[in-house]
């Protein structure tokens, strides 16, 4: 299975295996990653899984789709790589990926 | 009143999306005592909403459902407890009763019973073929009738109804929504939102039946039809009711907390029993952005904002809630509603309807009250961003489309 990496803001790492298919929203959620909310479930309805993608990735994980950037409007710390991580799926591609957390989702 | 020193054994009544959020929110702030967890379905706790979409929609399996995998429970020394029913609760004792004997004692209870969805009270509500949509094993048992072809009649125009319309007409059948009202979610929205969900829905192959009522439901061995009030007749291979909840309140109200419309709580979740707690779709609290007006919400954040409300106060600290929120699924539609839009006197539109991309703002007074987002993400954010600080912007402003919703939230008072 796929690895993911998440980086809290203090720089605590978590690293969780995760199945091809699910979001690296869900991988987090399931994992009790502290630091990624998404109290929607991954329809895309509450901005509280923001990610920034670490740069090296960023091609890869692909582009926010326009209802994505638009809610990502409206995070905080809003920074090029970010991403909502309800929205990029887990591919056998993305072994390996790495994606950092903003300090905080609301 | 109490205090995180006293509380060592915490039973949670309940395993739906508020009574798993609870157990977690507890652990995640390093509550180390005992966590029992309660639910009568055989499954841990799962989100109900994707149970009208993509679950309906074969989309997304069970095992996706789970708010966290079944293994986390034993990992973080939560007792879960299913499918077990707690069937009566001694405050004198602090003591809850399993079907079958088994007594739990507790230092904290939280009531996270949820709601069960109300059967059509007409002749005929029980025949094979004729279902309501709460669970998932209330949706796996219409798979085998929810098949291409299949006329699929809808008993009331909810948001669960039309979303289990447009899965049936994405899936290939014929759908005949039934409302007893003279329109669509006439309960939940405006009528120029519910006019536009009418028109597309229409346009999808929909056929409404607006103002009517059903006598009973035809049938011998399972369902035929639906036999209408002004005498004229529905066929239907399968039926699905959505006509509302009524909240589980039995418990409650067999140890005599104080019931409503819901098991009422302050603003900390706490019913008129200080250690006792409801949270989710059973109870009624103050909304802090409503003047601490009761209400009971039926939805997602309500059920993860008690959650965290109520593992705060065991904690003795405090959670500060958000802003009401909700969303809708239906074909391409986003429909995204910040705020509670109950007793608005003004509706003021920000883009074109026929666009499919559009917001509607509830005001009351001068107060921007709520908002219902189709396919328009900022301005459902930007709305509730200026709900949860009290901020609110000009009619003249919001309908302004020429200045993005960023600048004028930025700009709002």
């Amino acid at each position: 299975m796929p690895k993911i990496t998440y980086i809290e803001s203090s720089g605590k790492e978590h690293v969780v295996e995760a199945p091809v298919g699910q979001t690296v929203m869900e991988a987090a959620v399931k994992h009790a990653v502290p630091g990624i909310d998404a109290d929607c479930g991954g329809a895309c309805a509450c901005a509280t899984c923001h990610v920034y993608v670490d740069p090296a990735w960023t091609a890869k994980t692909g582009e926010a789709s326009s209802m994505e950037q638009s809610m990502l409007d409206f995070a905080n710390d809003v920074e090029e790589n970010s991403r909502l991580s309800c929205q990029i799926k887990i591919t056998a591609e993305l072994d390996g990926l790495t994606v950092r957390l903003p300090k905080s989702q609301h | 009143m109490v205090s995180s020193g006293e509380i060592n054994r915490v039973v949670i009544i309940g395993a739906g999306q508020a009574g798993g959020e609870a157990a977690q929110r507890l652990r995640q702030a390093g509550y180390q005592g005992d966590i029992t967890l309660i639910g009568e379905e055989p499954a841990p706790p799962y989100q109900r909403p994707p149970l009208s979409k993509a679950y309906l929609a074969g989309d997304l399996p069970m095992e996706r459902l789970l708010l966290r995998p079944a293994s986390v429970y034993a990992e973080e020394k939560v007792a879960l407890l299913t499918p077990k029913r707690a069937v009566w609760i001694d405050r004198a004792n602090k003591r809850v009763r399993l079907e079958g004997g088994r007594e739990i004692p507790y230092d904290a209870l939280v009531l996270a019973t949820g709601a069960r969805a109300r059967k059509l009270p007409i002749v005929g509500a029980d025949l094979p073929g004729v279902h309501l949509l709460r669970t998932a094993a209330d949706v796996d048992s219409m798979r085998e009738r929810f098949v291409s072809g299949a006329r699929l009649t809808v008993i009331g125009a909810g948001y669960i109804g039309l979303e289990v319309a447009a899965i049936g007409r994405k899936l290939g059948l014929e759908v005949t929504v039934i409302e007893m009202a003279a329109r669509p979610l006439a309960r939940v929205t405006s009528p120029e939102v519910a006019g536009f969900f009418l028109d597309e829905h229409t346009s999808q192959g929909v056929r409404f039946m607006l103002g009517a009522q059903p006598a009973l439901i035809r049938g011998t061995e399972r369902v035929s039809g639906v036999a209408m009030v002004d005498g004229g007749e529905v066929p239907a291979d399968i039926i699905v009711a959505g006509i509302g909840v009524t909240p589980e309140t039995a418990l409650a109200q067999q140890c005599g907390l104080t019931v409503e419309n819901g098991v009422v709580t302050d603003a900390q979740c706490r019913t008129s029993d200080p250690h006792i707690f409801a949270i989710g779709d059973c109870a009624a609290r103050p909304m802090a952005h409503y003047g601490n007006r009761v209400c009971r919400l039926e939805s997602v954040h309500n059920a993860v904002e008690g959650a965290k409300v109520v593992a705060a106060t065991l904690m003795g600290g405090a959670h500060t809630v958000e802003a009401p929120w909700f969303w809708s699924d239906q074909y391409d539609l986003k429909l995204q509603i910040a705020g509670l839009f109950q007793g608005y006197d003004r509706v003021v539109l920000r883009g074109v309807m026929a666009d499919r991309a559009f917001a509607v703002f509830y005001y009351k007074g001068e107060k921007l009250i709520a908002v219902d987002a189709i396919n328009r993400p900022a301005e459902y954010l930007g709305a509730k961003m200026l709900i949860q600080t009290g901020r609110s912007l000009a009619p003249a402003e919001i309908a302004d489309t020429s200045r993005p919703m960023k600048e004028l939230v930025a700009a709002a008072r």
